[in-house]
């Protein structure tokens, strides 16, 4: 055969499998079910914006513990965060797919129209690379800072006075958290309704999980921080009030210390970064090819 | 109400005892008496003690206002007759008459006055003299067994419970050396099992337990002479089984004997206490399903053989303070004032425990519970023998919140035996001392100053 109908024949054959391979997305997109997260609408947009944030993690000066400072945080894009708690029913398919553990004792997975509850930090963080693999988005833990954004009014500052007696101080951080008695049983979603923002269950009787490591910062005189310590085995748990967790606790009853008021149930929602939304439709391509090819 | 009685009791020429108590602050009546026994002074044996009251000031069978009486009575004794420190050679005289004539009225222990005591909720303690005031009383209470269903966790686990009084623990009785306890004992024509009692302080016929057994809408009342000083459990005995269920379920509380002239610190120095807990550890045993969830039942008859079964393993569901998980902490926390000084009742009707205050400590611990020992101090964790109760006395020099714990920390913290006290005051710093807040590691050679 002369060289150019092989080359001829070679290109054809290329474009013809390209033609094939796109019709076969196009199908396998109309065909199969869509990705398998939650739906846009269970995604609740927050604009960009600046706040006044009381950081979180412990702060000293001079060697003595201090109320940790207020400071501005911006939330340069649009938070896009889940309207509410992954559900006992959301979580199952994570569990279903091998992509997520469960806790020895489940109780919790029969409930499904609840939040979930007794996972850790580990726990969520296969969650949420399990559902970004499902859709070919980049699920994540907020921060300690956009969830304070996201949960506005909800956030409770946990500032107390400075002492130097510790005895005052145990006192105070006792009768601070002591929102803890409430039920603990976790309830419906939107049991406990929605705030400004449209997020429901924000401060209810479930905690969540964020990506904030525990730091404990030396600041000076003025505020500026002069050095400080970074432990990612503990990461930051927000709700009724903010609380410091080692990362594989499931049972914050079991991983608090002694004295002090544990969240009532561990539990968590995700933020989705849309930073790349260019390319989002793409990454859905790939993600269903994939999907097609592996089947 | 309490103050009123106090009152009505003390002897004419001592000062008025002031009750602090409050239902709801843990605070128990307090003797600020000048009888109040000083150390060089030590008073004799409760008991004799008891016997130097003439028959007279006592014997009341007939007035029905029996406290009015017992006033009246009292203010027919020579002024210094009971204040100890006023004149020794005059009183040792008025000992000696007193001795002689209160003899005569032991013979007849029905001729005693009566005082009827309203019980309450642990951990709280009814108000009471620390420092016996008068001869020797009869102490009517009432005990109710109660069988209910009550939630024992956060989670919302239920047990088959039994009661007296409806709380687990059943109360704390306060009464002297010498005093008698006259318990009517009630069960609910609710109620489907027998039920009776047995007092550890008692002497004969398993504790009163032979002479209580009764069935749902009866009661029988048992009286039953102190004789020795101590913190002494109560229990339902019901036979079989039954007793180690009953138990289980709930059923028990303590009596605590005072000596009395009141605590001493083992040298014949008084220890007065500002306030009174009764804590009560119980193991519970609820069975668990297939999965390992927490069974509930609609009946004691249902749960009785699945609690038993669980009961044989030896290894509690729960191991709780005062009822349930968390019942002593959060708003209900304990509560008391650096400076002061807290008696803390312990018992354990059914398993052994053992208890440390975390950040403090016992000044004075009975571990057996009984008074007539010298008291062990400076007690860090104290055993509590199964079946009995310990009492212990501690000062708070700091304020804060200390954990209350049994020092199986398994126990404590996964199983729920522990509590939480709330203490107010002003920190001191030669006590304990942050130098430097938890931050990065200094090198050695530069914290050495080199």
């Amino acid at each position: 055969m002369p060289r150019f109908w092989r080359q001829w024949l070679l290109t054809a054959s290329i474009i013809v499998y390209a033609v094939v391979c796109i019709v076969m997305v196009a199908l396998a997109n109309a065909i199969l079910p869509g990705p398998a997260g939650p739906a846009i609408s269970d995604l609740v947009e927050v604009r960009a914006a600046s706040f006044t944030h009381r950081s979180s993690g412990e702060f000293t000066r001079d060697g003595r513990v201090v109320t940790a400072p207020l400071v501005t945080v911006t939330i340069p894009h649009t938070l896009a965060i889940m309207r509410h708690q992954v559900s006992a029913a959301e979580y199952r398919r994570c569990v279903e797919a091998g992509a997520c553990e469960r806790d020895r004792i489940d109780n919790d997975l029969a409930a499904a129209n609840r939040p979930i509850v007794k996972v850790s930090w580990r726990d969520a963080e296969a969650y949420a690379a399990w559902l970004s693999r499902e859709t070919g988005e980049h699920y994540r833990l907020p921060t300690d800072e956009e969830w304070a954004y996201a949960a506005a009014s909800r956030f409770k500052d946990d500032a107390i006075p400075d002492t130097d007696d510790p005895g005052q101080r145990a006192l105070g951080i006792y009768a601070r958290d002591r929102d803890g008695d409430v039920d603990r049983e976790p309830q419906p979603i939107g049991t406990f309704g929605a705030n400004e923002n449209g997020l429901v269950d924000v401060a209810g009787n479930v905690w969540e999980w964020t990506e904030t490591c525990f730091t404990r910062s030396a600041v000076d005189g003025r505020g500026e921080t002069v050095a400080s310590t970074v432990h990612c085995g503990v990461r930051v748990v927000e709700g009724r009030h903010r609380a410091y967790m080692t990362d594989f606790v499931r049972d914050a009853r079991s991983g608090g210390c002694s004295a002090g008021v544990p969240p009532t149930n561990l539990g968590f929602r995700l933020v989705r970064d849309d930073d790349d939304s260019r390319w989002r439709p793409l990454g859905r391509l790939i993600v269903q090819a994939q999907r097609l090819a592996t089947r | 109400m309490m103050a009123a009685l106090l009152a009505t009791c003390a002897p004419p020429g001592s000062t008025v005892p002031i009750a602090l108590s409050h239902p709801n602050s843990g605070t128990t009546g307090s003797t600020h008496s000048s009888m109040h026994p000083s150390g060089s002074n030590a008073s004799p044996r409760s008991g004799q003690l008891a016997a130097k009251l003439p028959a007279s000031a006592l014997v009341d069978d007939v007035n029905p206002s029996r406290q009015q009486f017992d006033r009246q009575q009292f203010a027919k004794l020579p002024a210094s007759a009971l204040a100890d420190d006023v004149n020794p050679p005059r009183q040792q005289l008025e000992r000696q008459q007193i001795e002689k004539s209160l003899a005569a009225a032991f013979g007849d222990d029905v001729n005693l006055p009566r005082q009827r005591l309203e019980l309450v909720a642990p951990p709280l303690v009814h108000p009471h003299e620390q420092v016996a005031t008068g001869g020797p009383k009869i102490y009517e209470v009432r005990l109710v067994a109660e069988e209910k269903k009550m939630v024992i966790d956060d989670d919302g686990t239920t047990l088959q419970a039994m009661t007296f009084n409806g709380t687990i623990p059943a109360p704390a009785i306060v009464i002297h050396e010498g005093d008698y306890l006259e318990v009517t004992l009630v069960s609910l024509p609710s109620n489907t099992m027998p039920h009776n009692i047995d007092f550890h302080a008692a002497t004969g016929a398993s504790g009163g337990g032979d002479l209580t057994l009764i069935s749902p809408g009866e009661q029988a009342v048992l009286r039953w002479k102190a004789t020795r000083a101590g913190v002494f459990v109560y229990h339902c005995i019901p036979g079989g089984p039954m007793i180690p269920w009953h138990i289980a379920s709930g059923m028990s509380g303590v009596v605590m004997v005072l000596p009395r002239d009141g605590l001493k610190d083992g040298n014949g120095r008084p220890i007065h206490y500002d306030r009174a807990y009764y804590i009560g550890e119980q193991d519970m045993y609820v069975p668990r399903d297939e999965k390992g969830k927490f069974k509930t039942y609609a009946s004691h008859a249902d749960a009785f053989a699945d609690t038993l079964d669980t009961m044989h393993k030896l290894v509690p569901s729960h191991v709780v303070f005062n009822g349930r998980v968390s019942a002593l902490t959060g708003k209900n926390a304990l509560v008391a004032k650096v400076g002061e000084n807290v008696l803390f009742l312990h018992s354990q009707a059914d398993r052994d425990s053992r208890i440390h205050i975390v950040g403090g400590h016992g000044d004075y611990v009975w571990e057996t519970g009984k008074f007539s020992n010298p008291p062990q101090k400076d007690g860090e964790t104290w055993f509590v023998r199964g079946g009995s109760a310990t009492a212990v006395v501690y000062r708070f020099l700091q304020p804060g919140i200390y954990p209350y714990v049994n020092h199986n920390m398994t126990e404590a913290l996964e199983l729920g035996a522990f509590a939480h006290i709330k203490v107010e005051g002003k920190w001191d710093n030669n006590l304990m001392t942050q130098v430097k807040a938890p931050g990065p590691v200094v090198s050695a050679q530069r914290s050495a100053g080199q």
